[in-house]
C-alpha cells in the first residue's frame, strides 16, 4: 500500500517535470512569430499589426532567450505560482479554476448520468445473455457509439429545446444548462459502459459459483449483490476512470456546440495565442489530475477486489 | 428504453427550468469572447452591453452625437481639441465622472496598441472640467476616435498601477455583476445612471462561437438578441415566427491585398486583369449569400466615401486575358501563363477565423485559373499577413477590413494606404493619394478630394475589392427597441423593452 502511494508520488513528480519541459519545447517549436500570435490572440484577428506585435514583444521580453522564461516559470512553480496569462493578464490559476472547474462539473454530470443508464441496462442484458434485451442493447449501443457527438448534441437541442421547449439550447450558469451537454456525452458513455457491464455480467453469471448461489436458494437480488456486483466492479471502475480522463480533455466539440467554458476550449485558444503560461499550467494540472485519477482507480479496484494487493501495487 | 430514460430525464429537468424566455433578463448572444476587462481587448462587448461609455457616440449614418461629452470644439489652428463633459455622471463604484478620470482612461488606452496610438496626439489632460487634447498636427477624425470601443472611459479604480485593467467600472446604464471570461457576463441596471433607466432590469451576455448554436438559441427562445448569423441560418430563421431578422450593410469589405512590388503584379494592368477575372456577384451570392459584390472599396453605407462617379469594377475575363497578353504573358502547355520562362504563379495567404475567407479563396483560385493564373492557397494564422507584409514574402492576401472602427474611415486609410500598411497596400506608394488623405486628415478638402482619392484606388488597385458585408441579427418578438448598428457599436440594449 505504502509502496503504491510512494510510486504514485514519484510518478507525479516525473509527470510534472516532463509536462513542463515538453509543453515548453513544443510551444517553442511551433511555427510563426510568437509576438504576432499573442497580439492576434489579444487584440483580435484584424487588429494585429507590426506595431502591436512589437509592443507585445517589448512588454513580455520575447527577444530575451527562451530558456530564461522557462527558468522563471519553473522557479515560480516551486512557489506554486502558475504565472499570468499573456492574453488576458489574469492569473493562470484563476482561469484554470473557472474553465477546468466547468469541465470537471460537466464530465462529472455526464459520468453520473451514464452510470444511471449504462450499467443497469448492461447487468440486465448480461443476466440473460442472448435474450431480446441483450440483442437490442447491442444494436442500440452500436448505433449510439457510431453517432458523432456533435450530431448527437444537435439532435438533442432540436428535440428538447426547439421542438419541446423544455431545456435551454446552450449556455452556462443555471443547473438546467447541464442537462443537454451532459446527456450528449452520457449517451455515448452509457453505450460503452453498458456493453462492458454486460460482458462482465454474462461472464460472472455463467460461472459455477453463481449457479451454486442460485442453487442454494439466494434470490436474484441477493445473488447479484453478494456475488455479481463485486465481480463486475473492477472492470467497470477501471473503464470509468479511463472515460473520465477522456471526458475532461476530449469534449472540445461539445463545449463549442453548447457554449460551455471548458478547459479543452481554453487549451486550444491558448495554443493558438501562444499563451505559454496558460498551456503549461493547464497541461501540468491535467497531467497531475490523471495521475491522481489513476491512483484513485487503483485504490478503488484494490478495495473491490483485495486479492493479490501486494503484487498489483508493485505493478501498477 | 433509451427514449424512456431520455424523456424522464428531460421531464425532471423541465421542472427546474420552467420559465426560459421572459425571465426578467434580456439575453444577448454573440460570437465575441471576453478576453479580459480591458477595453483594448474586449471593449466591443462592453460597449454593446451598455456597461461602459465613450465620450462621443455615432448614429446610424456615422454622425457623431454627444456621449459622456456634450460639446466639443477645435482651436483655429486645429491643434487643440476641447471636450466639455456631462455633469452629474457617476461611475459604477460611486465615484464621480470627472475630466481627470476621462483623461486618465484615454491616456492609458493611448499607451496600448490600437487606433488611438496612431493619432498625432501630443498630450491629453484635464483642464477646468474639460478634456483637452493637444495634437502635433491637425487631425480632423480625432472626435471619431473617441467614439471607438477602445476609448471607453473606466473609473480610475478600474486600473492597476501599471495601467492593466482589473475590472469593468464604467458609467453605463448597466453595471457588471458577474464577469466569467471568456464566455459570460451578467449585468443589472445601474440605479444612478445619468440617463433614462433601462426598462429591463437585468441583462446577460453569452459568447457562442458556433453559428449553428447561435441560430438554435434564437429559435428556441433562449436568447433575445443574437448577433451575427451565418447565411444558412438567416434563411432558416426568417421562417421562424417568434424571431425577427435584422440586417444592415456594414462598412466591412472583403478584399484581396496585393504585393505591388511583385514582378508579376507591379504593373497596374496586371492588378486590373486579376480584378476583371473576379465574378463578384457570383461569389457574393454563392458564399456570402447576399448580392453585394464590391464594385469599389467602400460600400454605399459609408456615405460620402462611396464615390458615385467611378466606373464600377466589372467581370470581364476576355479583357483580363487581353491585358495580360499586352504585358507579355502567353499561355503555356498546361494553360498557365508564362513570361520569359516564369510561370504566373502566386500564393494567397488567408485565415480561417472567418469561415467565408478560405471558401472565397477556393472560388478565386478557380476564377484566376480561368485566365491562366495559378494560385496556391495558404490558410494560416491571421498574423502571418502582417508578418509576410513585413518580410516582403507576401504575394496576395484575402482578408476583410472594417473601415469604420471609427465612423470616419480616414484614420484607417491613413494607416493602410498612405502609403501602405499591414492590412492595406503593400509596396505601393502613390504620392497624390497620400497627399489627399493627409490633407483630409488635417480637415482640409471635401467631397471632390474624397472622390479623387477613391478614383485613384479604383484605377491603381493597391488592393482589389471583392464584396461588401452585411451584418445580421435575430431578435425575439418578445422585445422591442433592438437595433442593428452599421458601426457595430450598439444593439440598443438600454432602450429595449418587453413587447406588450
Amino acid at each position: 500500500m505504502i509502496r503504491a502511494v510512494g510510486y504514485r508520488l514519484a510518478q507525479a513528480v516525473m509527470v510534472a517535470l516532463l509536462v513542463g519541459v515538453l509543453t515548453f519545447l513544443m510551444m517553442q517549436a511551433l511555427p510563426g512569430d510568437m509576438a504576432f500570435r499573442i497580439a492576434a490572440g489579444r487584440y483580435g484577428y484584424d487588429s494585429v499589426n507590426a506595431a502591436a506585435a512589437e509592443a507585445v514583444r517589448q512588454e513580455l521580453g520575447l527577444d530575451r532567450p527562451a530558456i530564461e522564461a522557462f527558468g522563471r516559470w519553473f522557479m515560480d512553480l516551486l512557489r506554486l505560482d502558475f504565472g499570468t496569462s499573456v492574453i488576458s493578464g489574469a492569473p493562470v490559476i484563476e482561469e484554470i479554476r473557472h474553465q477546468l472547474g466547468a469541465s470537471l462539473q460537466l464530465a462529472g454530470a455526464a459520468l453520473a448520468l451514464s452510470l444511471l443508464i449504462g450499467p443497469p441496462v448492461g447487468v440486465m442484458a448480461g443476466l440473460r445473455a442472448g435474450g431480446w434485451l441483450d440483442r437490442g442493447l447491442l444494436v442500440v449501443s452500436t448505433a449510439l457509439r457510431s453517432v458523432p457527438q456533435f450530431l448527437m448534441g444537435l439532435i438533442l437541442i432540436v428535440l428538447f429545446s426547439i421542438q419541446l421547449g423544455w431545456l435551454p439550447a446552450a449556455g452556462y450558469g443555471r443547473p438546467a444548462h447541464f442537462i443537454l451537454p451532459a446527456l450528449t456525452l452520457a449517451l455515448g458513455l452509457a453505450a460503452a459502459s453498458a456493453r462492458i457491464t454486460r460482458d462482465a455480467m454474462a461472464g460472472v453469471a455463467g460461472t459455477p459459483f453463481y449457479a451454486f448461489g442460485r442453487w442454494k436458494g439466494l434470490g436474484e437480488g441477493q445473488l447479484f449483490r453478494r456475488h455479481g456486483l463485486r465481480n463486475i466492479g473492477v472492470a467497470l471502475v477501471t473503464f470509468l476512470g479511463l472515460q473520465f480522463a477522456m471526458l475532461v480533455e476530449g469534449v472540445v466539440v461539445i463545449e463549442a456546440i453548447f457554449g460551455w467554458p471548458g478547459i479543452g476550449h481554453a487549451l486550444v485558444h491558448a495554443i493558438f495565442g501562444r499563451d505559454v503560461p496558460m498551456v503549461q499550467g493547464t497541461a501540468l494540472l491535467l497531467g497531475l489530475g490523471f495521475v491522481a485519477l489513476n491512483a484513485a482507480v487503483d485504490l478503488a479496484a484494490h478495495w473491490i477486489d483485495p486479492r493479490g494487493t501486494e503484487k498489483a501495487g508493485a505493478k501498477a | 428504453m433509451i427514449f424512456r430514460l431520455l424523456a424522464s430525464a428531460a421531464m425532471i429537468s423541465a421542472l427546474s427550468s420552467a420559465a426560459l424566455a421572459n425571465d426578467g433578463v434580456i439575453d444577448v448572444v454573440a460570437p465575441f469572447e471576453i478576453k479580459s476587462p480591458d477595453p483594448t481587448t474586449s471593449g466591443n462587448v462592453f460597449i454593446k452591453m451598455d456597461v461602459a461609455e465613450t465620450l462621443l457616440n455615432a448614429d446610424a449614418e456615422g454622425h457623431l452625437t454627444p456621449g459622456l461629452a456634450t460639446e466639443w470644439q477645435v482651436s483655429g489652428d486645429g491643434l487643440e481639441w476641447r471636450f466639455h463633459l456631462r455633469d452629474g455622471v457617476l461611475f459604477h463604484d460611486g465615484s464621480p465622472f470627472t475630466a481627470e478620470a476621462a483623461a486618465n482612461a484615454l491616456n492609458i488606452a493611448r499607451a496600448k496598441p490600437g487606433l488611438l496610438e496612431t493619432a498625432p496626439i501630443a498630450g491629453i489632460s484635464a483642464e477646468g472640467g474639460e478634456v483637452v487634447v493637444r495634437l502635433t498636427e491637425p487631425f480632423a477624425p480625432l472626435p471619431a476616435f473617441f467614439s471607438e470601443y477602445r476609448s471607453l472611459i473606466y473609473a480610475p479604480s478600474a486600473y492597476a498601477a501599471d495601467g492593466s485593467v482589473t475590472q469593468v467600472i464604467g458609467t453605463g446604464a448597466y453595471r457588471v455583476t458577474k464577469l466569467e471570461a471568456p464566455l459570460r457576463l451578467e449585468a443589472e441596471a445601474f440605479a444612478d445612471y445619468w440617463g433614462a433607466a433601462p426598462a429591463i432590469g437585468r441583462a446577460s451576455y453569452q459568447a457562442v462561437g458556433r453559428a449553428e448554436t447561435r441560430a438554435l438559441l434564437a429559435e428556441s427562445g433562449d436568447a433575445d438578441y443574437v448577433f451575427n448569423l451565418d447565411p444558412a441560418s438567416t434563411t432558416r430563421l426568417s421562417s421562424v415566427d417568434s424571431v425577427d431578422i435584422l440586417t444592415v450593410s456594414v462598412p466591412r469589405t472583403l478584399l484581396l491585398k496585393v504585393n505591388a512590388g511583385h514582378p508579376a503584379l507591379s504593373d497596374p494592368r496586371a492588378r486590373q486583369a486579376l480584378s476583371m477575372a473576379i465574378d463578384r456577384e457570383g461569389l457574393a451570392e454563392a458564399i456570402l449569400r447576399f448580392p453585394a459584390g464590391g464594385t469599389q472599396l467602400f460600400p454605399p453605407s459609408l456615405g460620402e466615401w462611396h464615390a458615385e462617379g467611378v466606373a464600377p469594377l466589372a467581370y470581364d475575363p476576355e479583357k483580363a486575358r487581353a491585358l495580360l497578353a499586352e504585358l507579355g504573358w502567353q499561355p503555356g502547355p498546361d494553360g498557365i501563363l508564362v513570361r520569359n520562362g516564369e510561370r504566373f504563379s502566386l500564393t494567397l495567404t488567408t485565415f480561417p477565423d472567418r469561415p467565408e475567407l478560405p471558401l472565397s479563396a477556393a472560388v478565386l483560385q478557380q476564377m484566376f485559373a480561368d485566365i491562366g493564373v495559378e494560385m496556391t492557397i495558404d490558410s494560416t494564422n491571421s498574423s502571418e499577413i502582417p508578418v509576410r507584409h513585413a518580410d516582403g514574402t507576401l504575394d496576395l492576401a484575402l482578408l476583410n477590413r472594417n473601415f469604420a472602427l471609427v465612423p470616419d474611415p480616414v484614420g484607417t486609410l491613413l494607416t493602410d494606404y498612405a502609403p501602405g500598411g499591414d492590412w492595406g497596400a503593400m509596396n505601393w506608394d502613390n504620392p497624390a493619394f497620400t497627399a489627399l488623405i493627409r490633407a483630409l486628415a488635417r480637415g482640409e478638402g471635401g467631397q471632390a478630394e474624397r472622390d479623387r482619392a477613391v478614383a485613384i484606388l479604383q484605377d491603381d488597385l493597391p488592393v482589389i475589392p471583392i464584396a461588401w458585408y452585411q451584418q445580421s441579427a435575430a431578435v425575439s418578438k418578445g422585445i422591442t427597441g433592438a437595433v442593428i448598428d452599421p458601426y457595430e457599436r450598439t444593439i440598443g440594449l438600454k432602450d429595449i423593452r418587453w413587447a406588450e
